[in-house]
């Protein structure tokens, strides 16, 4: 059997099991919790329904991580940059705002 | 609450530092962030007597920066709606995510380590588009909730959770090759 019919085989299945066992979800359903699950946003009942469906579907789980090492690259690195920033201001710009506040 | 002319310098000196950085990640100009913290610690002094010391003062300046960093970028027309369909997730015909296999996925060390990586993150967080680009700013960078970043960009929340998840998703697709340790590194 080709790769490519292995693959359609294994989603063909996985789209039977996400339809058919109570409690699953598919992948488009997972998208839309995917930045609610990320923030912490979700109730216990729906985390557990997404937990399950990662627990199946290699593609979601590794989509996952990788938008959330995204998030948290971004944000690092926008952190570090702020860290490393010269300390010096243009004294320009704070006699210029000192100025106006006596207009 | 009138202060000194000494009182105000050091409010001004303790808290440029920040406030030019936060202003130029959003507005993405020096100029305009210097524009942004002037008129923003100008506001600041007019309205020190309203407030009320319930958020920390640096709280307070960091929201009256973003508001009217915001404001700038309206008056710019650069909050306006998007017109580019990003292309984010992938299904085959029975509706399973297409994603290839992560066989490596980037640590977040390695890429605060490398100088080349860490600016080529800042290059693709730069080149988002504006509205997608400041809603992940916000919320991710920022560290605002949900229903703060709907009040301050005037949308409403479950706007503000699709853009959201569009932006980082648009961000990882853009950062894909460094994720999968595919960028030489320095």
């Amino acid at each position: 059997m080709t790769k490519v019919k292995r693959r359609s085989l294994k989603s063909w299945f996985k789209s039977l099991m996400f339809k058919h066992i109570h409690g699953m979800i598919s992948c488009r359903d997972f998208e839309h919790f995917m930045h609610a699950y990320t923030d912490g946003d979700l109730a216990i009942d729906q985390r557990s329904v997404f937990e399950r469906h990662i627990r199946f579907c290699r593609e979601c789980r590794e989509y996952l991580a990788a938008y959330q090492r995204t998030i948290e690259i971004g944000r690092s690195v926008l952190k570090k940059t702020d860290e490393s920033l010269p300390s010096d201001v243009p004294e320009d710009l704070i006699k210029a705002i000192l100025a106006s506040r006596k207009l | 609450m009138k202060i000194s002319d000494a009182r105000a310098e050091l409010l001004v000196r303790e808290n440029i530092g920040w406030m030019i950085p936060l202003a130029s990640r959003m507005l993405q100009d020096r100029q305009l962030a210097e524009d942004v913290v002037q008129e923003s610690l100008i506001n600041a002094f007019q309205s020190l007597e309203s407030f009320e010391g319930r958020s920390s003062l640096k709280t307070w300046l960091h929201r009256i920066t973003v508001n009217i960093a915001l404001a700038k970028l309206r008056k710019m027309k650069r909050l306006e709606e998007l017109n580019v369909d990003y292309n984010l997730a992938e299904y085959d015909r029975y509706e399973c995510r297409i994603e290839s296999r992560w066989e490596n996925l980037v640590s977040i060390q390695e890429v605060l380590e490398s100088d080349s990586l860490s600016a080529l993150v800042r290059q693709k967080i730069s080149a988002l588009d504006d509205p997608l680009r400041i809603i992940l700013q916000l919320r991710d960078i920022e560290g605002y909730d949900t229903d703060e970043v709907a009040d301050l960009m005037g949308l409403s929340k479950s706007n503000v959770r699709v853009r959201l998840h569009r932006a980082r998703a648009a961000l990882k697709i853009i950062l894909e090759p460094l994720l999968r340790g595919e960028m030489a590194n320095d």
